[in-house]
Formats: structure tokens, C-alpha cells, sequence
């Protein structure tokens, strides 16, 4: 910490330098933090995009109860035997979110679960779930962003608008940084952006192609069977909306690049096709490995939505949307995803952690979730649509502001965060430290057939 | 005024700094209730920037602000709104077997509720 700072006045003034930026899945780890420490607020956030300002520079330590029950302030662990007493009572409870937090907090959730016989289910299932679906299918064939950023030649965003959603990837790893193998930037790379509408990403492109809503399952189709030796068909422009020439010019700069690489957003798995259009998409990519190397990842969207995955999978063998109740883990899509399991009214019970259903997830859903049928614990750094409707709700510290941890960023690169400032309130890791124990000793109790007989 | 669009909810800068300073702030609020609609539809249907309208399907309904775009910046027959609350309201929790609810490309219909407080002029089409 320094002494008197003469231009803003802090008296007590420290410099948080390499500080990890979580609000999206870049995870840019080059952040110099300035703090104030006695108003214990954040004062500057060197070369931190809009998004990331916008994340450290609003953050405060708010004058709010930790824990309350029913909208009344109570003790936290008291809330935390409410919360482990909700899940234990439970038929049906799922626990839903994760993405905002450290894989050390995440870790703590799988096993919670195991021992009420709940489901756990992180964001990408209303993200890249069916990316993550189509993984399975067709496997990923996948990089790092230094491997982008060192010598990719070709880069290609398809129904993503990273210009507003990851505003730093062109800058720090895919359009303008110089490489090794791409010594002049962007002057080295041709970019190409597919979407439905000319978006601000579309500013940086070489080639912008508007893609006919709904129909980027074609667009890609017709790219594999030129993969083969098919010819683009000669309604190309009435099937995609793109004319036929600008298809074979692409696919020509496609197979005749050095190192080619594909983003891809939820204008894929959101739109009508989902897992088809990702998996159409990776296996392009694999295609274009007879003529080149040529690579594809999801833009991912929340700081630690990456890590959930991980976390999830090397615990369950699978990455959301993974049911207990047999004692097991079983992973079925449409069947255990929080959506499905809100809409059909089958959850008694849901524990969502940095995580805001209330807020984004479709009507139906949060009707139920709201519903006196089901019981809503929520644990999250701020106040949300999620966090004032639920009997129980926690409030915990900020990830990478307050608390340290491991978090992946989008390309599943583990990163060590250095937290500027303590908070009063509690860290996700020791609110789910604590509720894990307690779900475990209630699981004991009462004898579950399937309970943790060792709590690790 | 009343009339047919394809509805494609994404995420903006906006929406996102919004979302920091907090969900139940008035900024994020606004971001979330801002439909953008293409020059074209806005003068078929009639409205100006500014204008408040109802747009519903059959999972529900919800009242947002227009906002026209420049031509090109968003086909015609279509509108974008960030995602939030009111989007929210206009999504089916079906999901076809995958976990996720098809959230990008619903039919709504548009209706034209009451002039906006600050009159806006819609924005001329470059070309024109």
C-alpha cells in the first residue's frame, strides 16, 4: 500500500496488479486494480474493457444482511440448517448456477447433491448445452488462445456478438495482437463474422455474411459437403440468404488458410437446431483438418461457466444436467436441466448459486420456481430477482474482487485470482463448505441409502 | 397498429454494464425494455422511437419501448431486445429434449399502446 495519493486524495491506497477481470469467459488476468482501502471500493481498473469497468468499478460492500429467512435477517448458520433441512425434506431438489463462482466452491456442490439424491445443473444448459451435448457427438477439436493468438491466420466468429459480450477477445487474443506466426496483427488474418443481424462485430470483419435466420445448419452443411467434393448448389442464396460465389470464396480462404479457427455463440444454440447447428459447426472444423489446421471453441459466456463444466464433469463424468437419485450419476438433457424440470413443475426445492433463474429463465419456469411448490434457497453476491423471492437467501462475497479461487477461463485454461479487498460477508467456498457438512450429517441421520459414509 | 416480427433476445454492452450496477437499478431496467426494430417495420407499422408497445405470444406478454435501427443493421420482419426480465416473458420452457429453451427467433405480435413522453424523430435510412 502506498502513502497519500495528491490526485484523488486516498489515503490508503493499494495497486492490485495482474488482477483477474471474471464478468466473461475471457478472463483477462491483466487488470491493474487501484483500491481504495478505507472506503473499500475500486477506484480504477487499467485496462479493463467496458464490461469489466462497469463489473470492478460498481463494486460495493452493500449494507445488507447476510442471510435472511422469508425476508427477515437471521444468524447464517441458521439459515444454512433452514437451507439443508429444504434440500433433505425435498422429493425433487435441484441445485442450478455455479457459473459465477471459484471451482473450489463448485466442488462442493456435486457431492451435496449425491447426499440428498438431488440434481445438479449448471448455466451452460441454457448456454452451450447443446454444444456440450454435441461434444459428445462429434468431439471438440479445440486450442488454447495462445495457440489463436500465435498463429491463427483465419478467424471466424459464427452467431456471436463478441464486440458487446467479450469486448477484449479481438484485442487480446484473436484479431489485432501480433504472434509469432502473425507478426502484423490483423493485417496477418482474414476475419469473417457470420450472423442474423449486422451487429457491432460486424465492424471488424473482412467478410461479414448475414446468414438467414434459422438457417445456419444449411450454411455449414453445405461448407461439409464441400469438404467432400460437393459443389455449393445453385440456390445457395434462397437456401442461407449468402450468394453462391461468396460461399466457394469462403470456403476456398477456408481450406487454403495456415491455422483457421471458429467462435461460436448462442445464436447456434439458442435458435432452432441447437446441439445440430454446434455439432455441424465442429464437425466443419474437423473436416477442414484434410486440407488444413483449422479449430473451433464456444465464446463462453460467465467468468467461471467454463470451470462448472470441468468441475462437474471430473466429479460426475458429465457436465450438467446430472440427476442422484439412483445413487448415481445419470445425465439426461431435457430431463434433469433445471428449464425442464421448473416447467413440468417436478422440482419441490431449488438452490441456485450465483445464478439468476428469476430474472432470465422462460415464463413457465419461473413461475414454478416462485410457486409456494417450490422452495427457493439462493446464495449470490447481490441482490436479484432470484435472491428476493427466495425463503432462504444468502449473500456472500464477490469472486476475484473479494475472494480468491481457481477459475477457467473460456478455452479451459485454469487461472489464480488475487482478490483486492476483504468483504464482510461470507465467500460461496465456506457458505457451501458449511451446507455441504450439514446436508451430509442430515443424509446420515436419516439413513439414505446413498449417503457420503466419509465426509472428505 | 398492430403487427407481426420474429423476436431474437441476445446480450448488449449495455445490458451487461447494467447488469453490474445492479438488476433492480433503473438503467438495467430500461436496457432490458428497449426493442430494436428496422427502419422499414417501424414505418409500416407506424411507430417512432420511443413509442411504447405491447408485444406478446402465447407464453405471455410484456410492454417495451421501440427503438428503430438504421437499414441493414437487423433484417426486416425482425426485432432484437436484450435479454432480461421482459424477454423472459416471452419464452416457452419446451426445450425439445435439450435442457436449453428456444430462446432466439419467437413470433410475437407488436401493438402500439401510447406515444412515448420525449418525442424522438425515427432514424432516416442512410441511403435516403
Amino acid at each position: 500500500m502506498s502513502a497519500a495519493s495528491k490526485d484523488n486524495k486516498i489515503v490508503n491506497e493499494k495497486i492490485v496488479e495482474n488482477a483477474t477481470c471474471t464478468f466473461c469467459g475471457c478472463c483477462c488476468d491483466d487488470i491493474t486494480l487501484t483500491v481504495d482501502m478505507d472506503k473499500k471500493v475500486i477506484t480504477k481498473a487499467q485496462d479493463a474493457c467496458i464490461l469489466g469497468k462497469a463489473w470492478f468499478l460498481n463494486h460495493v460492500i452493500e449494507d445488507k444482511p447476510i442471510a435472511r429467512i422469508d425476508g427477515k435477517e437471521v444468524a447464517l448458520d441458521d439459515a444454512i440448517d433452514e437451507a439443508a433441512k429444504v434440500l433433505m425434506d425435498a422429493k425433487f431438489p435441484i441445485l442450478y448456477g455455479m457459473s459465477d463462482t471459484i471451482c473450489e466452491a463448485q466442488r462442493q456442490c456435486a457431492p451435496m447433491m449425491d447426499d440428498c439424491g438431488g440434481t445438479i445443473d449448471t448455466t451452460t444448459s441454457v448456454c452451450h448445452g447443446p454444444s456440450g451435448m454435441a461434444f459428445q457427438g462429434v468431439g471438440e477439436p479445440s486450442m488454447t488462445l495462445g495457440e489463436v493468438k500465435n498463429r491463427a491466420d483465419f478467424v471466424m466468429y459464427w452467431g456471436g456478438n463478441p464486440a458487446e459480450a467479450h469486448p477484449r477477445h479481438f484485442a487480446r487474443y484473436a484479431v489485432t495482437p501480433k504472434g509469432m506466426f502473425t507478426p502484423n496483427g490483423k493485417d496477418d488474418r482474414t476475419v469473417v463474422i457470420v450472423d442474423v443481424r449486422q451487429t457491432k462485430t460486424a465492424g471488424v470483419a473482412d467478410i461479414f455474411l448475414q446468414v438467414k435466420p434459422g438457417k445456419d445448419f444449411e450454411l455449414l452443411w453445405m461448407l461439409r459437403a464441400a469438404c467432400k467434393g460437393a459443389a455449393i448448389p445453385d440456390n445457395c442464396k434462397e437456401l442461407c440468404g449468402i450468394e453462391k460465389d461468396v460461399v466457394e470464396d469462403l470456403f476456398d480462404k477456408m481450406k487454403n488458410c495456415k491455422y483457421g479457427v471458429i467462435f461460436f455463440g448462442m445464436g447456434l444454440t439458442m435458435s432452432r437446431g441447437r446441439h445440430f447447428n454446434s455439432g455441424a459447426l465442429m464437425a466443419l472444423a474437423t473436416d477442414l483438418n484434410e486440407f488444413t489446421h483449422f479449430v473451433a471453441k464456444p465464446a463462453r459466456g460467465h467468468g467461471n461457466v467454463t470451470g462448472a463444466d470441468n468441475v462437474v464433469s471430473w466429479q460426475t463424468g458429465y457436465p450438467f444436467g446430472v440427476n442422484f437419485s439412483r445413487g448415481h450419476p445419470r445425465f439426461n438433457p431435457g430431463e434433469f436441466t433445471t428449464v425442464d424440470t421448473l416447467t413440468r413443475g417436478e422440482a419441490d426445492a431449488a438452490i441456485v448459486i450465483a445464478s439468476d433463474p428469476v430474472a432470465n429463465f422462460p415464463k413457465p419456469a419461473i413461475d414454478h420456481i416462485t410457486s409456494d411448490k417450490c422452495k427457493l434457497i439462493s446464495i449470490d453476491t447481490k441482490q436479484t430477482p432470484t435472491s428476493e423471492a427466495a425463503h432462504v437467501s444468502i449473500q456472500t462475497s464477490t469472486y476475484g474482487i473479494n475472494t480468491g479461487g481457481t477459475v477457467y477461463r473460456m478455452d479451459d485454461v485454469p487461472i489464480s485470482l488475487r482478490p483486492a479487498f476483504d468483504s464482510p460477508f461470507p465467500s460461496d467456498l465456506e457458505v457451501l463448505t458449511k451446507l455441504r457438512k450439514k446436508v451430509n450429517e442430515l443424509s446420515k441421520k436419516a439413513n439414505r441409502p446413498y449417503a457420503t459414509k466419509k465426509y472428505i | 397498429m398492430k403487427g407481426k416480427l420474429i423476436l431474437i433476445p441476445g446480450r448488449s454492452a449495455k445490458q451487461g454494464v447494467g447488469l453490474n450496477k445492479g438488476k433492480l437499478k433503473d438503467e438495467y431496467k430500461k436496457v432490458t425494455t428497449t426493442l430494436e426494430v428496422s427502419f422499414e417495420d417501424m414505418k409500416s407499422l407506424g411507430l417512432e422511437t420511443g413509442d411504447h408497445v405491447k408485444i406478446s405470444n402465447e407464453i405471455g406478454e410484456t410492454n417495451v419501448i421501440v427503438k428503430g435501427l438504421r437499414e441493414g443493421k437487423i433484417p426486416e420482419g425482425y426485432a432484437f431486445i436484450p435479454y432480461g426480465p421482459p424477454s423472459s416473458c416471452l419464452f416457452d420452457g419446451e426445450t425439445c429434449a435439450s435442457g436449453m429453451p428456444e430462446s432466439k427467433g419467437m413470433k410475437i405480435d407488436i401493438e402500439f399502446i401510447k406515444k412515448g413522453e420525449k418525442k424522438k424523430t425515427t432514424l432516416p435510412p442512410l441511403n435516403s
